[in-house]
């Protein structure tokens, strides 16, 4: 059954004593299909700043390689450290403001699916500025597309630059092409990314494919690169001749084009495991680890149906009782988990805003290492775990009762009385022990603690 | 994946019944380890400069090639065989060298070559593979999946630092005494009837009381205190990675679990990349490197010293030339520390490919003479018994361990 309390929780990014739970999923369709308020109002940065900053920091560096052991190294090592800092501050910054989206959203289901459709299409930095690239990327390669066509968000996930670099397709040479020719050895085709491809991000594991298809789409992928100071280039130079085969259907051919890695994108996306996987994953995610069977056939049926509509994909979800079992199961992981202890308590912008960077890490983005779950830092291409188990170890736990108990007071001026807290940030969902605990705790920091640490906050 | 304990903690979950009735939430006691010897292994991250540790002095081109990064005998280096010198901030691991505790294999790399990135190298290093494919399991995780009888404590991953040679379907537990937990008595009453009916919060929360009580028995307070006296969040810190002195604090957690029924340990030191002033940065991490050591072996004790094993590995060596800013660059070839009284010590194992320009790997690194997986095959062959076949196919698939190194007693 349906209530706004567990839609809030479930679907959104948690109970706030300020902002009331939406009262219907239509509500919730509704805001998602209309604009991204919290995008504007709390913004990270557009991913395309990177290439002309990185391009900068590259020239500063050489510069001052240039210099060293003359005088002018000391002033040129300090601005190249300013520059560097000042990125690290930027990252931390970007931290602080998905925490706000969290926090004042009434909007709650898209920031879930930008963190769902993030970790899906994982990419990470591997050097330099780009480690601290990871929330652009998801700001400008997902976010504008998280209710559209499921084939569109692929298309623009795989062949952002930052995916090419994470998985090696910028570096991947058709054996065959005119850069192979001209080059001797060592370079050639990289599977990494068609077999994630296939495996992560579209068929699923044990999906219909062969180690031949995945080798077919290698080679069709060739070409997709970027240039360092500009951004996303598609390199004919580097691309395999002639067509390739992808699960019996022929694509590209001669001269190669980008179209061809659309088109086989889109019907990969179009595939019936995929619609199976998808749904899985999204029942998974927001339902339980172990899902329904009905719901799950259910979505896969609705992105059958409407060829991956993700607005309708999710109405699927949202309508089905399956979804409304009014027990809380999944635990949030730690940056859920932070955020929504954020809304619960009320923090406000302007508090977060003027918070010193180092502070600001030490308070909210430093916590989440212990609790198993460094921002943006996911071990493979395969994301965070949803496994309960694999975030409620000892150290998990006491970490997030460590961070409980203290980080409150510094991320709010007063707190809340533990007994109403108790009810606003848990909703009907409090029982008799925590109730006791928020009235028993010998103070106020411990009581507030105790609440964020219970199961019924950790679970959703 | 990091699976770690979700197995063991998926079944505790799946019973469903009270908590405290549960076997599985009493006082933890386990079954006989599978097997005796203990390995440790450290991973040393961001790139150790082989020639800095092991000075190869008596090599006539060493001299030229590092004019303020000097080393050897007539520098501060400690002579270990006539042709290398230690780095004098190992100096506190000269006793061991002499008592055949502490050795060293030269030249040696994983598969990755010409590339040169930490995060490729690392992974690398900890796949065990020959090429990379992100998010696979660890090369240790492997071994242990493979060896009969490995129980949720029988091997450790320490630390707040991702270790993913410890990752995959084998269980292992996480522990990072950073993460310890000091709860006022009243404060842990009410969490545990908080969690009592949620047979994962349960547990977890017993583990972590007992895993935070010993870690504050090795930082020598009482053996009460952890328990209910006066201890509560005002000792407590926000949960954020220590600097200073955790590498400590993970060695002593390390050495009481393998004084009980751990047979493996691993964790990082980290602080490597030696790229400007290298003398000093070599110095800190190498002091961090021998109070581990030295606090892994006083942890304990002679008998259990007596079957360790400690490997330390790193993710590639640096250049041999070093650079303008007194520090050296990524480079290829690098160096393995083992320590322990089940090592064979006193020697530097490997084989020296020499300086001389044509020598080089791509005219600019120490070139490898050996496989750096292969070093540690040959010790888990010799240590745990893990036979060839399987650390030839399935821990480190497609290696060939070549001869017998001798790295062991």
């Amino acid at each position: 059954m349906f209530s706004p309390a567990l839609a809030e929780i479930r679907f959104g990014c948690g109970l706030s004593p300020d902002l009331r739970p939406k009262g219907s999923t239509e509500d919730i369709l509704h805001r998602l299909a209309g604009p991204d308020h919290m995008a504007i109002a709390h913004p990270t940065a557009d991913f395309d700043s990177f290439w002309p900053q990185s391009t900068a920091l590259k020239a500063l560096r050489r510069k001052r390689r240039l210099a060293e052991g003359t005088d002018s190294y000391d002033g040129l090592n300090a601005q190249y450290k300013a520059m560097r800092r000042e990125a690290r501050f930027d990252h931390i910054g970007w931290f602080g403001q998905i925490i706000l989206r969290h926090s004042q959203t009434e909007d709650g289901f898209r920031e879930r699916l930008a963190l769902f459709w993030g970790d899906h299409f994982t990419a990470q930095g591997k050097s330099g500025l780009a480690k601290r690239m990871g929330a652009p990327y998801v700001d400008t390669a997902i976010r504008p597309y998280l209710s559209g066509r499921f084939a569109d968000l692929l298309i623009s996930a795989v062949t952002h630059p930052l995916m090419l670099h994470y998985l090696d397709q910028h570096k991947s040479i058709g054996p065959n092409s005119r850069v192979a020719q001209r080059s001797s050895g060592q370079k050639g085709l990289n599977e990494n990314l068609a077999r994630e491809v296939m495996e992560l991000h579209t068929l699923g594991v044990g999906g219909p494919y062969t180690q031949r298809d995945v080798r077919q789409l290698a080679e069709l992928f060739t070409g997709l690169g970027f240039k360092s100071k500009t951004g996303f280039q598609f390199k004919p130079n580097m691309a395999e001749p002639g067509s390739e085969t992808v699960l019996g259907t022929e694509y590209g051919g001669d001269p190669a084009q980008l179209e061809a890695i659309h088109t086989v994108l889109a019907d990969l996306a179009h595939h019936p495991a995929t619609a199976h996987h998808i749904a899985r994953k999204l029942v998974v995610h927001f339902v339980s680890d172990r899902p329904d069977p009905a719901l799950v056939d259910h979505v896969a049926a609705r992105f059958r149906a409407t060829d991956g509509d993700l607005a309708q994909v999710y109405a699927a979800l949202l309508e089905h009782p399956a979804a409304w079992r009014p027990e809380l199961r999944n635990v949030k992981p730690p940056l859920d988990f932070i955020a929504s202890a954020c809304r619960a308590l009320a923090v406000r912008p302007a508090h977060l805003n003027r918070m010193a960077p180092k502070r600001l890490a030490k308070g909210l983005l430093l916590p989440l290492v212990l609790m198993g779950q460094p921002w943006e830092r996911s071990n493979g291409p395969d994301g965070w775990p949803e496994e309960d188990a694999a975030w409620i170890t000892p150290q998990g736990l006491a970490a997030r009762m460590r961070w409980a108990m203290l980080a409150p007071r510094q991320l709010i001026k007063l707190l809340p009385p533990p007994e109403i807290f108790v009810e606003t940030s848990l909703g009907g969902y409090a029982d008799g022990p925590v109730r006791f605990a928020a009235r028993a705790a010998e103070t106020q920091a411990e009581a507030i603690g105790l609440v964020l640490s219970s199961p019924a906050f950790q679970r959703r | 994946m990091p699976l770690s304990r979700r197995h063991f903690l998926a079944r505790s979950a799946a019973l469903g019944c009270s908590a405290a009735a549960s076997p599985l939430l009493s006082p933890v006691s386990f079954a006989a380890a599978p097997w005796d010897s203990r390995l440790v292994v450290i991973i040393l991250r961001g790139g150790l400069d082989a020639l800095d540790m092991l000075q190869p002095y008596g090599d006539v081109n060493y001299a030229g090639l590092r004019p303020t990064l000097a080393g050897g005998p007539d520098h501060g280096g400690l002579d270990l065989d006539g042709f290398y010198a230690l780095h004098r901030g190992l100096a506190p691991l000269m006793p061991l060298w002499k008592q055949q505790h502490l050795g060293f294999v030269q030249a040696v790399s994983t598969p990755y070559r010409n590339r040169r990135s930490h995060f490729d190298g690392q992974d690398l290093l900890e796949a065990g593979t020959s090429g990379l494919r992100p998010g696979g399991d660890g090369w240790l995780n492997r071994m242990l999946q493979h060896m009969g009888g490995v129980e949720n404590r029988t091997a450790f991953a320490i630390g707040q630092g991702e270790m993913k040679l410890l990752h995959g379907p084998a269980q292992v537990s996480d522990w990072s005494p950073d993460a310890a937990l000091t709860l006022s008595p009243q404060a842990k009453l009410l969490a545990q009837q908080m969690m009592k009916d949620d047979p994962l919060f349960h547990r977890a929360l017993a583990e972590a009381l007992e895993l935070s009580q010993q870690g504050s028995m090795m930082l020598g307070q009482p053996a009460s205190a952890g328990m209910d006296t006066g201890m509560g969040t005002e000792d407590m810190t926000m949960p954020v990675p220590s600097r200073g002195k955790s590498h400590l604090k993970i060695a002593e957690f390390a050495a009481e679990r393998l004084r009980g029924d751990t047979r493996v340990a691993a964790f990082s030191i980290n602080g490597w990349d030696t790229h400007a002033n290298q003398s000093k940065g070599l110095g800190t991490a190498f002091r961090r490197l021998s109070d581990t050591i030295l606090a892994l072996r006083d942890g304990v004790g002679d008998v259990i010293w007596g079957k360790t094993a400690i490997l330390a590995m790193t993710e590639f060596g640096r250049t041999v030339r070093e650079n303008g800013s007194r520090g050296t660059d990524h480079g290829t070839g690098g160096a393995m520390l083992l320590a322990g009284g089940a090592i064979r010590g006193g020697r530097v194992h490997g084989r020296w490919p020499g300086l001389a320009e044509v020598d080089l790997f791509d005219r600019r690194d120490l070139r490898p003479t050996a496989d750096v997986r292969s070093q540690a095959a040959w010790i888990l062959r010799g240590l745990i018994g893990v036979d060839r076949a399987q650390l030839e196919q399935v821990v480190f698939p497609g290696l060939d361990m070549g001869d017998d190194p001798g790295l062991l007693l």
